[in-house]
């Protein structure tokens, strides 16, 4: 990789230089000018950091939910003001190290900063190590995983601060050699002389620390300047996984602490009214029993040891809140809060439609897992977090501990799917450790995890479109849901971009709903509104939220309105996209999917489109129903733009799971509940996808990249699960209406 | 309780080396792998033979290690992913998991190598419904590439 340097000029005005932080000035309603102060951090060898600022308007409660907005523009507004964003090093031993405010939980995300990084700084990629951060309280709201905002909101800080280091690299070793600067370039973790001279950046980082301003301009390349974004790249952690090296919270050596189980109640939510540990306590390895609010703690020598002492715990339960429901109360209590339409079908001819949505389990492959070492002044914890200031101050809290006397280490998950946004299981260790006045492993159980576990909420949805002369008049959809717990730091977060809830009358969920549900499509007079019903249950956020919900049925809804009209499908979409991009997307699809090619019976095509986190995207799959308990994806093709692309075969990777996902809650995955208590236990019959309903053949086409990155974690979900819901429909002839189909 | 029998020893060839555990006959390997010998490559996901994230080899064979007590394998070789590469020579699976960037969180991969390493062994060329009948769960979704690094791997002669 070369990097030609531009001539030295001016500093523009979007990256100012400066020795110390300065402050941010107050919240600005738009994140579209933003600026980057970068400024050194007292180190012995280089360290920038990238802080942004605005030149602010100041700082005013917004009545509502301005329609500009989408939630991950409010998620980067609630960050603006926090110091320290981001912190980059280079050292003396030549490594590149950029502390991440951030989880890796599989979704490339270590790679694709350390790819901007490698660009912009003119390093090997190699060298550049990309560690989580622990929490940090002084973040704020800046260290919260989700949204798929990560990559939309760290791009130009990243970016800031590697091109201040490079700056300051560069000048480095212009006053060795003196040199101009200008007629340096860098490459490879080094910069370089006209003459042949190079010096690696291992031997200029203690130089570049003295450096307070730049000969030569610290601002980001231009895109035609990026040489390693953009192009397809492996993960820099592959090679530990493939080896076994990688090491997830369970992995961790950590002094003493001992592996820890809990016994838990038949129902969600059930009580202990007595417990005998005695038999337990005689079992080979144990080590203590202790009572926590949410069950009875076994530690032991080992994990087999402390789950067969489990299983000798004699423990009285009383039933959970939920012990008299089951799926059709629930379903019911549903229907019963749906919002009326506005629209009487009178006039018009209509066409309405109720989905039901089941319950869906996150089942990251890794089980929670968290290692806790509560001390009487301290406490220090291990585990994958989404959102570890939150957890820090809850564990703190809960401890009777200042927040600085807690440290937590944010490990690397097993996969998360939105459910390490909760902080169970560190919360538990937590209790556990206390009680016990020792380290623990705390593990749950696979049971634990789908019988005691967060869930995507079960939902109700009705929609009602009339029409007349082959034109859409109204669309209304009116959404029921069990009551999604945001209670992670998104509420914090929100009201801290000015988003004042009171004000706006809207609870926080109407919040996220506003922010996230729109409708992509020209269907006249459209309204969506979300009711919800509380349940004492554990739910949660589930990879892509409501729109897994919502827009799978107006997508499935949509295809319904193309056939009542006597349209094509993907005709009909098309013209009704409002967004260029979204239509360009579709004729992607449609040619590189071969849409409309014969199908033989019990096999069809379906098609859906998405549009979100500032990114569109459109699936076509082929699927064979021919044997309706066994339906086969056999072919999916994605087309995605999402703006910039950092890393192709990240993002490919993304929309490949994401269509699992969607494989999954369509026809097959789901959880039940049976008076009060999941009916499922494990993946024997929660039955997410496996080989045998992965599509041999599958391929994902991008868009050329253009302005900012959009999200893309996230987005496939929704056009997945509606595409194939939408395929089942014209396999079988059917209208599906309750999903999972084979359930 | 009564009569509290010492706990009995086992010796077993683990990667290549020679291991002795004292452990409860019934301990199932996973946990005598994780807790007692530190050897964390093949994880917990289910601890019932249904996830497959544990498999490991007895032998040759495939086993997944939470349904296999260690007095099985006894005077047996063990292989976890830790022992497939050859020193820094990666197995041609690994090396096919690499080239076709397979893995997403990581947490099934383990599993999934050791099972594709296994089915390989079985059958050089396996054909699309031979893939078929893997077992092995990824909740990331991983299954395209763990097909097409498998063909890979086939078609270099693993
Ligand atoms: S942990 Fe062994 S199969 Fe799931
Ligand atoms: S890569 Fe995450 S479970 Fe397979």
């Amino acid at each position: 990789m070369l990097d030609p340097l531009r001539p030295p000029g001016p500093c523009p005005a979007a990256v100012r230089e400066g020795t110390s932080p300065i402050s941010t000035p107050t919240t600005p309603r738009s994140v579209s000018r933003r600026r980057f102060l970068t400024y050194l951090v007292a180190a012995p060898a280089l360290a920038v950091g990238a802080q942004l600022a605005l030149d602010g308007e100041p700082a005013e409660a917004l009545p509502g939910i301005p329609d500009v907005l989408d939630l991950g523009d409010a998620l980067i507004l609630a960050g603006l003001p926090t110091s320290h964003l981001l912190v980059l090093e280079v050292t003396s031993a030549g490594r590149v190290v950029l502390q991440l405010p951030r989880l890796e939980v599989g979704q490339g995300l270590t790679t694709a900063m350390a790819m901007l990084v490698a660009d912009e700084l003119g390093a090997r990629l190699g060298d550049v190590d990309v560690p989580l951060a622990p929490a940090r309280p002084e973040l704020l709201f800046n260290q919260l995983t989700g949204a798929s905002n990560s990559v939309r909101s760290l791009y130009d800080p990243v970016r800031a601060a590697a091109a201040a280091a490079r700056a300051r690299l560069v000048t480095a070793a212009a006053r060795r050699w003196s040199l101009s600067a200008g007629s340096l370039r860098v490459q490879d973790s080094a910069v370089l002389a006209p003459d042949g001279r190079s010096a690696s950046y291992a031997s200029l980082a203690v130089e570049a620390a003295g450096v307070l301003v730049p000969a030569v301009p610290a601002t980001p390349k231009p895109v035609s300047q990026q040489r390693l974004v953009g192009q397809a790249t492996g993960r820099i952690d592959a090679r530990d996984i493939v080896t076994g090296k990688a090491k997830y919270t369970g992995d961790l050596d950590i002094p003493g602490a001992v592996p820890t189980v809990v016994s838990r109640p038949p129902t969600i939510n059930g009580t202990v009214r007595s417990y005998r540990a005695d038999a337990a306590l005689a079992m080979p390895g144990v080590l203590g029993v202790v009572r926590i609010p949410t069950g009875i703690a076994v530690l032991a020598e080992t994990f087999d040891q402390a789950m067969k002492a489990k299983a000798g715990l004699d423990i009285d339960w009383g039933p959970g809140p939920l012990a008299t429901l089951s799926d059709e109360d629930i379903r019911g209590r549903l229907r019963d809060a749906q919002p009326p339409f506005l629209v009487p079908p009178l006039l018009t001819q209509h066409v309405d439609a109720e989905f039901d949505f089941a319950f869906v389990s996150h089942a990251p492959m890794e089980v929670l897992t968290a290692v806790a070492d509560v001390r009487a002044d301290r406490a220090e914890l291990w585990f994958g977090a989404q959102a570890p200031i939150v957890a820090q101050q809850a564990i703190a809290a809960e401890l009777g501990l200042p927040l600085s006397a807690v440290t937590l280490h944010v490990v690397r998950g097993g996969g998360s799917f939105g459910r390490r946004l909760f902080f169970d299981a560190g919360l538990e260790a937590a209790q556990i450790s206390k009680a016990a006045g020792r380290p623990v492993k705390l593990m749950w159980t696979r049971n634990d995890d789908v019988r005691h576990g967060r869930m995507r909420p079960a939902s109700h949805h009705r929609i009602r479109a009339t029409h007349a002369l082959g034109q859409v008049l109204t669309y209304e959809h009116r959404v029921a849901t069990v009551r999604t717990d945001f209670r992670h730091g998104l509420g914090e977060a929100l009201t801290a971009a000015a988003f004042d809830l009171s004000v706006a009358g809207i609870t926080l969920s109407q919040a996220f709903f506003l922010l996230t549900e729109k409708l992509p499509y020209e269907l006249g007079l459209s309204t969506q509104l979300l009711a919800e019903v509380p349940l004492e249950m554990h739910t949660g956020s589930w990879r892509s939220v409501y729109s897994g919900l919502v827009r799978v049925a107006d997508e499935i809804m949509v295809d319904e309105l193309a056939r009542t009209l006597g349209q094509d499908p993907a005709a009909f979409r098309r013209s009704r996209l409002s967004d260029a991009a979204g239509r360009a997307v579709l004729d992607r699809l449609v040619q590189a999917g071969d849409w409309g090619r014969a199908m033989p019976a019990g096999h069809a095509q379906g098609i859906a489109f998405h549009a979100e986190h500032r990114s569109s995207v459109a699936y076509l799959v082929e699927l064979d129903a021919t044997d309706r308990a066994n339906p086969r994806v056999t072919k999916a093709v994605a087309v995605a733009d999402v703006g910039r692309v950092i890393n192709p075969r990240g993002l490919e990777a993304q929309l490949m799971g994401a269509l699992m996902d969607g494989i999954s809650v369509t026809l097959q995955a789901g959880v039940h509940i049976d008076k009060g208590a999941v009916r499922e236990g494990s993946y024997a019959d929660f039955r997410y996808a496996r080989q045998r309903h992965s599509p041999p053949e599958f391929a994902v086409h991008l868009m050329p990249p253009s302005g900012s990155p959009g999200g893309a974690g996230e987005l496939g979900v929704p056009a997945a699960a509606a595409a194939v819901a939408n395929a089942w429909a014209r396999a079988t002839g059917t209208s599906p209406r309750s999903f999972p189909v084979n359930f | 309780m009564d009569g509290q029998s010492a706990v009995p020893s086992y010796q077993f060839v683990l990667n290549g080396r020679s291991v002795t555990v004292d452990a409860p006959a019934d301990m199932p390997l996973l946990w005598v792998l994780r807790d007692k010998l530190g050897v964390t490559g093949p994880k917990y996901g289910c601890g019932v033979g249904v996830c497959r994230a544990c498999t490991s080899h007895l032998d040759d064979a495939e086993i997944q290690p939470c349904t296999v007590p260690v007095q099985d394998c006894a005077g047996r070789r063990v292989t976890t992913i830790e022992g497939l590469a050859d020193g820094d020579r990666l197995h041609p699976v690994q090396q096919a998991w690499l080239d076709q960037d397979v893995a997403q969180c990581g947490f099934c991969q383990p599993g999934q190598i050791m099972t594709a390493v296994a089915l390989l062994r079985r059958t050089p060329d396996p054909t699309d419904a031979d893939i078929d009948r893997i077992e092995n769960v990824c909740r990331c979704g991983t299954y395209f590439r763990i097909r097409e690094a498998i063909k890979q791997a086939a078609a270099a002669g693993s």
